[in-house]
């Protein structure tokens, strides 16, 4: 399963990124996963949020676009992810950009992955048993 | 001593300058009015007919020509003669991509490389110099202009053109060089970058530089000066009128004096268009005197100057102009190129982008900085960074090939560009280009 993820423009000045997240929270809004990409001038402020709707909505002023993801759950250990990307690899698939994210549930990790085709990365993930995040799931994960 | 190219000329009484100026006012404009059918009509609307002009004191009865003017005219309309008597064609840019072509006959080239000899010997050239033109060369009229100007003098011309520094360098050392032409920011990047390599002011065999092709200051002249151990003078033209060499600057450094046995000046009022006298600050207009291939009559340069003719202590008798003191259009000149912020505006619109731009312009150790802020849509918004960098260099690519000269562009989010009072400042130009 794919999920959404809401990228958002931000300038590359002190304070951006701040004001940015604090919109966010103030609406009450938990963040799950993030991660900014960044150049001399701008940065791309990824987030994974339970409510993409409600995020945007709080982030009106800003330039935000949705992007489809993918959201794989992983074993917590040494090896894990390289199996992962090597069943991308082989695939033929490429990733575009990759973040982690934590979570409280006891030796898992997540990793959220970019790629230039999603529904042939959702296959063959799904032919090789790895379990791959929904919305819902962001939603109902660590409430 | 004193030296001049065309000494009889430059240093005739205003009398005897007069009476060249009415003869060839006479005849140039019953030329134009026979062979530019464009001009012609505008004399017509005027009720001005060739008979009207007998001295250059009646040139103010004729219609002015301005840029739009050659834009609508483009490519032929303002020719003076047939092509198979043209030899050449210059070029600038011009707004909303179209180009002003400029068309000479021998006669003009000789003219137009006599106007740039006779500025390269008040510089102090003679056979003797090894002159290094580093103006670009091609459709850009500095190389081509300085380089006949060169020849003319018999000083051992060096054709470098712009750019490559190193090899810029290299020449200047193991050739000699004793008189460089180039534009005044591109002399000072010169000038720091022999500091750099360690060699001394002294160390160079440069005498005297000739800079123009973009305003530059006084306070410049002296860094300019004292990085390469030279005296340095201005140069000033348009593509329009021929190029460099419309007038150019002596020993004295007071203003630039107008070969105006070819060119007739007035300053004008630029709301009313109504003639100025000597001292007041005006719009520059010229009128060619003897052209054949691009005649033009009352041209306005939007350049913002005075006039003076007290006498020179070179010895020069022709009027001086002031360096331009400002525009009264929008043109910017950065790096020596003509950029309107019209241009900028169409090749966003033309790329899918919103008219929401801001161009800064700065001097940054002594080389102009270029920046275009754009403000994207929404569609347009990628979460890849690869993919707005790429639009940041496809828009770049694309103002190169209109202005030729490529800015660096800052794609910026939606309504992020600064308003004042609803009105986006499209312009700001931090450099201190005027005394």
């Amino acid at each position: 399963m794919a999920i959404t993820q809401l990228s958002v423009f931000l300038e590359n000045v002190p304070g951006t990124l701040c004001k940015a997240v604090s919109a966010i929270s103030g609406a009450g809004i938990n963040i799950r996963a993030l991660s900014v990409a960044d150049t001399r001038d701008f940065g791309i402020m990824r987030l994974i949020v339970p409510d993409v709707e409600a995020a945007k909505e709080v982030l009106s002023d800003y330039t935000a676009a949705e992007t489809k993801v993918i959201a794989v759950k992983m074993e917590d250990r040494t090896g894990a992810l390289k199996e992962i990307l090597q069943v991308l690899e082989k695939a033929g698939i490429n990733i575009e950009y990759v973040y982690a994210f934590a979570a409280a549930v006891p030796n898992s990790a997540y990793v959220v992955l970019r790629v230039d085709d999603v529904e042939a990365a959702e296959a063959v993930l799904s032919q090789n048993n790895v379990p791959t995040l929904s919305d819902e799931d962001i939603a109902i994960l660590l409430p | 001593m004193k030296n001049y190219y065309q000494k009889e000329i430059e240093t005739a009484s205003r009398e005897e300058i007069l009476k060249i100026q009415n003869e060839k006012i006479v005849k140039q404009v019953k030329y134009v009015y026979d062979n530019v059918p464009y001009y012609r009509n505008l004399m017509d609307k005027k009720g001005v007919k060739p008979e009207d002009v007998q001295s250059v004191d009646d040139i103010k009865k004729l219609p002015f020509l301005t840029k739009d003017d050659l834009r609508e005219a483009y490519p032929y309309g303002l020719l003076g003669t047939d092509l198979k008597n043209c030899v050449r064609i210059q070029s600038t840019s011009g707004t909303t991509g179209k180009r002003v072509v400029a068309f000479y006959t021998q006669k003009d080239i000789d003219m137009w490389e006599e106007c740039c000899a006779r500025a390269i010997v008040a510089a102090g050239g003679t056979n003797e110099d090894v002159v290094q033109v580093c103006y670009g060369y091609g459709l850009f009229t500095g190389g081509p202009g300085l380089n006949g100007g060169s020849h003319k003098v018999g000083c051992l011309t060096l054709p470098m053109s712009s750019g490559n520094t190193d090899r810029q360098i290299q020449f200047m050392m193991d050739l000699n060089s004793t008189i460089l032409c180039c534009t005044p920011s591109y002399a000072a990047f010169i000038g720091e970058s022999l500091a750099e390599k360690g060699y001394r002011p002294e160390d160079n065999k440069l005498k005297a530089g000739i800079f123009g092709a973009e305003p530059w200051t006084e306070e410049m002249r002296q860094g300019i000066e004292k990085s390469l151990g030279i005296k340095a003078y201005d140069i000033y033209g348009l593509t329009e009128t021929s190029g460099p060499g419309v007038s150019f600057e002596c020993e004295e450094q007071t203003g630039m004096h107008i070969n105006e046995d070819h060119f007739y000046a007035e300053i004008i009022d630029p709301k009313t268009g109504e003639v100025l006298p000597d001292g007041e600050k005006g719009e520059l207009v010229f009128t060619s005197l003897d052209k054949e291939g691009f005649p033009l009559l009352r041209y306005r340069t939007k350049d913002i100057c005075v006039l003076s003719r007290k006498p020179c202590s070179c010895g020069r008798t022709h009027v001086k102009m002031t360096k331009p003191m400002g525009r009264s259009d929008d043109m910017m000149i950065i790096r020596g190129v003509n950029v309107f912020p019209s241009q900028i505006e169409a090749v966003l619109l033309k790329e899918g982008y919103t008219p929401n731009y801001q161009i800064v312009v700065d001097r940054v150790n002594n080389t102009d900085t270029f920046d275009v802020y754009v403000e994207f849509s929404p569609e347009q918004f990628s979460d890849k960074i690869s993919d707005i960098q790429a639009r940041e260099k496809s828009l770049n690519g694309a103002m190169r090939s209109m202005l030729g000269i490529g800015p660096k562009i800052h794609l910026v989010a939606p309504k992020s560009i600064t308003r004042s009072e609803g009105k986006a400042v499209r312009v700001i130009d931090k450099r201190k280009l005027h005394d």
